[in-house]
């Protein structure tokens, strides 16, 4: 190995001269917001559906919390079958109702959302129980008052649970927008970038150009900017404390 | 009363539905893992229960190596952050010296830094270092938790000022305060931290990937990663469902036993 030598911003200037870069950036962004929205949206419908007494609460809590515990390889491993082109569980389904198979893996319009798909099953769990903590938070004075004056369904939800929840949004968006970019397991194990790209993540490219190409300098360069990214988006995490008071 | 009543049936119902749907892939696996390869995939099984996919996988991957591997790194990993966090987290919790503000900053930072954005300068100091391909590569990175010592300080903050007199007047050193005071008032933050450390370095994944070559250092997941995208593995899906299987069964059969304190770890740390 040869030994670093400075060289300003050279590495940067090369990357911002590489379409690929740009490319990762641009599966980057899509990618969070593939699954950040998506499984904030499901984690809050899981929490609404268990934050009420029912014999099977603990059926529910254990069906929508285990894929959490699971490590991304094995999850990828079964889904890499689920989506397989053709014979896999998905492709066959549609073929029996006459449908054309998907090939989700291999089209590069539907090769981030399947793997979205996937990653939202894995994560909503988690996010369900932040959201359960919010909603369990709210005082049940002022969902009261709110029913005498005659606010029910949608419309409770709208007006006094949604903006209720405000903090554990800002909160749990954070946790999400940091957990998104740093895993890349199912990339590697599923479509290692294929087809042409569509599915290079930022932590993969960095892998690939440090491990594949031995390209330490780009490699680092591209570390500062994902290290840059996630100081960006925790900075909401920290500000969860004072927020509390929101709840009372 | 009566229109309650339905919808209470009615969302109880739909979030049974959406519970069967979670588990769908789950029990897909284990059922294609049980019964015998087929070419194409259906969602139950057709043939009858077999335990050969089990017997080949366990004859074509050394799982037995993986597993030894996989709970020498987990449980060393835990029990190296058990020491060094507990003293940190009592220093930073109990002790007064200069530069505490600055140490507690610096470990604070560690928490918003995830370990995978550091893969390659790690690596690279690891080289430097000869330890590529060993378990003590992929433990040197974890000799510390941040937050293992977060969740200490915050609770040896709570304990009693008079406890820690207590033990002094009954000629107690610094070193048994802590394990005999501080350290068993902290049982929760242990419990938490425990479950977090242990089920992270068990599905960790990336980094046992990068710094090691041999079989006889490979963790289980890297094995699986390998076995998964061999060659023997390709379109042979009952094998690898088989092989996930092995490796998730101690994971889950745990969250089965603690669900409540995984649920709680998890979310308390915020992190993962």
């Amino acid at each position: 190995m040869k030994a670093p030598e400075f060289t300003g911003f050279d590495n940067f200037i090369k990357l911002a001269q590489t379409p690929l870069f740009w490319k990762v950036i641009g599966n980057t962004a899509f990618w969070a917001l593939l699954t950040v929205i998506p499984s904030m949206i499901v984690g809050l419908g899981l929490a609404i559906l268990i934050n009420r007494k029912t014999k099977l609460l603990s059926f529910l809590r254990v069906s929508y919390f285990y894929p959490v515990v699971l490590p991304m390889i094995a999850v990828a491993s079964i889904w890499s079958f689920i989506y397989m082109a053709n014979n896999g569980l998905v492709d066959q389904t549609l073929i029996k109702l006459g449908l054309e198979p998907l090939l989700a893996l291999s089209k590069k319009d539907t090769v981030l959302p399947a793997l979205a798909g996937m990653y939202v099953w894995k994560e909503a769990g988690y996010l369900m129980v932040f959201f359960l903590s919010g909603l369990q938070a709210i005082s049940p004075e002022v969902m009261e008052a709110a029913k005498i004056d005659g606010s029910r369904g949608l419309h409770l939800f709208r007006h006094i649970t949604f903006p209720l929840l405000g903090p554990t949004f800002l909160f749990v968006s954070s946790v999400e927008f940091t957990n998104c970019f740093k895993l890349v397991d199912h990339v590697m194990i599923m479509t290692e970038g294929a087809p042409n790209n569509a599915s290079t993540l930022l932590l993969y490219y960095i892998y690939q150009q440090g491990f594949t190409n031995f390209n330490y300098g780009t490699s680092s360069a591209l570390s500062v900017i994902m290290l840059v990214t996630l100081l960006i988006v925790s900075i909401p995490r920290f500000f969860r404390q004072d927020k509390k008071v929101h709840y009372n | 009363m009566k229109r309650e009543k339905i919808a209470h049936i009615f969302i109880t119902a739909f979030s049974a539905i959406i519970a069967v749907v979670f588990l769908i892939p789950l029990v897909w696996m284990i059922g294609v893992a049980f019964s015998e390869p087929s070419f194409q995939m259906t969602f139950l099984p057709k043939t009858k229960f077999t335990l050969d996919n089990f017997k080949y996988v366990w004859k074509a991957v050394p799982f037995a190596r993986y597993y030894a591997n996989t709970l020498t790194v987990v449980l060393l990993t835990f029990v190296i952050q058990f020491f060094t966090s507990t003293l940190a987290g009592y220093a930073l919790a109990v002790m007064d010296f200069k530069g505490k503000g600055l140490v507690f900053v610096i470990i604070f930072m560690q928490l918003i830094i995830p370990n995978d954005a550091l893969i390659i300068p790690n690596f690279l100091t690891r080289s430097k270092l000869g330890v590529i391909d060993t378990k003590l590569a992929i433990i040197l990175p974890f000799l510390g938790s941040a937050l293992a010592i977060f969740l200490l300080r915050q609770h040896f903050k709570s304990v009693p000022k008079a406890l820690f007199e207590a033990a002094m007047l009954d000629g107690a050193n610094t070193w048994q305060v802590i394990w005999k005071v501080y350290s068993p008032c902290a049982k929760p933050a242990y419990m938490s931290f425990a479950v977090i450390s242990v089920s992270y370095h068990w599905n960790n994944y990336l980094w046992p990937l990068i710094v090691t070559n041999a079989p006889s250092n490979r963790t289980l997941t890297v094995g699986l990663a390998i076995f998964a995208k061999s060659k023997e593995a390709n379109m042979q899906w009952a094998n690898v469902c088989a092989a996930t299987f092995i490796i998730i069964l101690p994971l889950l059969i745990a969250f089965f036993i603690m669900q409540k304190q995984f649920i709680e770890s998890f979310v308390g740390a915020g992190v993962k």
